[in-house]
């Protein structure tokens, strides 16, 4: 698999925020006067948290920042420095600069301005004697500074002209900040080899500066002769080794909403008080005749309450355009890297998603286009004799369909080959020999965690670099992906989602007197089995079999302990659902019915209870549970005992 | 600082001038009025940096510079040129002859100090 590192990314911001957030409360506290030795303790570990995981995140700066604010805090706790309310506010207005720096990060963008300044505060607010005033030692304003990309490399025979290099280095050292430098010692000959008089080294360095590109080539005026001077202002430009362009700073803890929106709430809300008031209006006064009034009064009352319900989930709602956006700059470096020509084509942008979808979005399609990228589509000269124009496409189209959107990510290149991926799915006996497999099947092989650890079947299947965190990703909204592909003409990978999370699409079924509700997207079909489909299999216990494959047959009775008369399959229904890829026949006392319900975390509410993502209310307010097909798969395995492959 | 500077020109209100902010700034100064004066007084010991004319009589300031970059004492030495802006082809001779830098005449003497800084430690 695909080390990922930017999806641990979003969670250090995550993380990183939270921290700042109790910095902040805490502090306020501390300003006023409220707070005590764990208020500190907590604003300390919270300082300590972020410094320790953005080392390892590689963002130095905030590392460096978030020192100096623990070397305060430190100070503080242990009583040597007192936490006065001059510091509060000083630590206060430190936690604004950390989060400037941290949007700055995830964006990629140019660290804040006056983060040194504020650095050196911090460093001069551990004396005694600090009074908010004084100056901090290292006072730059370096508000106009801007960093730029430096890369020096003399003519070999810089010394005979009586130049040094270092001087160059020194003069670029006064010019501004020196933030990285590094020495290229590439050209370097053994030592035998060495002419003392000729310069072998070549230097790049990050420079902060509030001089112009001009200005800093003017530093190398008399040096650039017979020499390699690049100066360019540093744009904000991740590394294509980075799986994902970052996304626009996101915060999932917050909305922003338009004006418009929230103002029709309003109105709606006050339609719906008028509404209560003259339904109670004519309660109050009620005789016979009165209830025609009364009846529309309440239908009126309901299609306001409606419109609110709509219009509340509209809030969370955002537009995909927002994750796809990050897409084109991604083609675009892949193309380079790759050598291959891309059009990338999008459409739907303004179909709107639940915010939490589109944000756990990102991930998921990069992967894909990652992967029609790679091993898609072909290089020009292949695609030229296929006589495929030289330039391939992805596309990325969007649409409602149902109560679901549809994402594709589907290339013109070469599609998959099915006879390759049964022969990998063999050898890593996921499949058996002679078991036959429709080619749908076949391909849903790519998504099997077993198939993208293995590096090299990506080059051999074309496909399978992280299929298994796509599916994983996808399924944890409870959306479904699918994958179809026709040899020479292209693959097109379907994701489906549910338009909010709040909200699912849910199979009630009865197992006994309990009520159990399944997410639609999981379920294939439910059929009521013939005595001739139940068989036994050594090792794997109750099977049915269906179009000749065997099913692991899962009793939800005797799984969830519930009591009922049901217990032969041929009076019960048998539903097929799928899980990774494997599907198994759950055996239920009858179904009663589809239904959209809102799902209420149980966990929040109770704890945590296997085979069970949540609850819900049911019409008649009786409390559902919301089945989890994976947990429930997991539960048959463990119950049969039997050791999955 | 002890710093030693040998400044070659004809022209003796240049010398002086420069002579003078060198001064100013620490320098000892030798001068010489061409380049093959400029060789005779190098001949008495090494110095630290060397200003150089380029249009003089009897040595000029080209040959001057491959002269000093052909002897182990000088080889090494910064060398900055005093041309004119319109001395473009010249300047770039003069880099391949081996000068180190250049000023552009008229100059202020804040800027010789800068140019000087650019090329002494």
């Amino acid at each position: 698999m695909e080390f990922d590192i930017s999806r641990f990314r979003d969670t250090f911001f995550q993380e990183a925020e939270e921290h700042a957030a109790t910095m902040e409360a805490e502090l306020l506290r501390l300003e006023q006067g409220g707070g005590d030795a764990e208020s500190l303790n907590a604003i300390f570990r919270c300082a300590h948290s972020i410094k320790g995981a953005s080392g390892t995140f590689g963002f130095d700066d905030i590392a460096k920042f978030t020192h100096a604010l623990e070397t305060l805090l430190e100070g503080m706790r242990a009583g040597r420095i007192e936490p006065t309310a001059a510091r509060a506010a000083l630590l206060l207005r430190s936690v604004d600069v950390l989060r400037e720096l941290l949007a700055a990060a995830r964006t990629g963008g140019p660290p804040p301005a006056g983060v040194e300044e504020s650095a050196a505060q911090l460093v001069v607010a551990q004396r005694a004697d600090w009074a908010p005033n004084a100056p901090a030692v290292a006072r730059v304003d370096d508000s106009a500074a801007r960093p730029y990309r430096i890369r020096f490399v003399p003519a070999p025979e810089i010394f005979l002209q009586g130049m040094d290099p270092v001087l160059v280095l020194r003069e670029l050292e006064r010019a501004g900040e020196v933030q990285e430098l590094r020495v290229d010692l590439s050209r370097l000959p053994p030592l035998a080899q060495l002419d003392p008089e000729i310069c072998y080294l070549g230097w790049d360095l990050r420079l902060r500066s509030e001089k112009s590109a001009e200005d800093l080539r003017d530093v190398f005026a008399f040096v650039e002769d017979g020499a390699r001077v690049e100066v360019e202002p540093e744009t904000a430009r991740p590394a294509l080794s980075a799986p994902s362009v970052r996304a626009p700073v996101r915060d999932s803890t917050s909305i922003r909403v338009t004006t418009e929106k929230v103002d029709k709430l309003v109105d709606l809300v006050g339609e719906l008080v008028i509404a209560q008031s003259m339904a109670a209006e004519i309660l109050n006064n009620f005789t016979a005749s009165s209830l025609l009034r009364l009846q529309e009064a309440f239908s009126e009352m309901e299609r306001y309450t409606r419109e609110l319900q709509e219009r509340v989930m509209g809030v969370r709602m955002l537009p995909i355009g927002s994750v796809f956006s990050r897409f084109p700059r991604l083609v675009h470096d892949l193309a380079e890297a790759t050598g291959k020509r891309i059009v990338l084509e999008m459409s739907g942008e303004e179909t709107e998603l639940d915010k939490a979808v589109v944000e756990s979005l990102g991930d998921p399609l990069t992967h894909l286009i990652r992967n029609a990228v790679d091993h898609g589509l072909e290089p020009p000269e292949e695609r030229r004799a296929a006589g495929k124009p030289e330039q391939g496409a992805i596309r990325l189209h969007a649409f409602h369909q149902g109560g679901n959107v549809i994402v594709e990510a589907s290339d013109d290149g070469r599609g998959l080959d099915a006879a390759k991926i049964r022969r990998k799915a063999v050898e890593r006996g996921l499949l058996a020999e002679d078991q036959p497999a429709s080619e749908e099947q076949i391909h849903a092989m790519l998504f099997e965690p077993g198939f993208s650890t293995a590096e090299q079947v990506s080059s051999i299947s074309g496909r399978g670099v992280g299929m298994d965190v796509v599916k994983r990703t996808v399924e944890g909204m409870n959306g479904a992906v699918s994958i179809s592909s026709a040899p020479g003409r292209g693959t097109s990978v379907r994701i489906k989602l549910p338009l909010t999370l709040a909200i699912l699409d849910g199979l009630l079924l009865r197992v006994g007197e309990q009520t159990y509700i399944l997410p639609l997207v999981a379920i294939l079909e439910s059929v009521r089995p013939t005595a001739a489909q139940l068989n036994s299999m050594a090792g794997q216990g109750e099977v049915v079999i269906m179009r000749g494959e065997p099913l692991p047959l899962v009793r939800l009775h005797r799984l969830l302990n519930v009591p009922t008369e049901v217990t032969d399959a041929t009076r019960g229904l048998l539903v097929l659902v799928e899980n990774h890829g494997r599907r198994l026949a759950l055996l239920v006392d009858e179904l009663l019915g589809q239904q959209q319900v809102v799902i209420k975390s149980l966990e929040s509410n109770f704890r945590k209870v296997e085979g069970v993502v949540g609850a819900t209310i049911l019409g008649d307010g009786r409390a559902a549970l919301i089945l989890d097909v994976a947990g429930l798969a997991q539960m048959a395995r463990n119950a049969r005992g039997v050791i999955d492959r | 600082m002890g710093r030693t500077a040998l400044i070659v020109d004809d022209s003796v209100s240049i010398r002086q001038l420069v002579s003078f902010t060198l001064r100013e700034a620490g320098f000892s100064v030798i001068e010489a009025g061409d380049g093959q004066e400029g060789l005779h007084k190098l001949d008495d010991g090494r110095v630290d940096l060397i200003i150089t004319d380029l249009n003089m009589p009897r040595m000029d300031g080209i040959a001057f510079i491959r002269n000093l970059r052909s002897r182990p004492s000088s080889k090494y030495t910064p060398v900055l040129m005093l041309t004119t802006e319109s001395q473009a082809s010249k300047k770039q001779e003069g880099k391949a002859a081996g000068a180190t830098g250049w000023i552009v005449k008229p100059f202020h003497p804040g800027k010789l100090l800068e140019v000087i800084g650019r090329v002494l430690p």
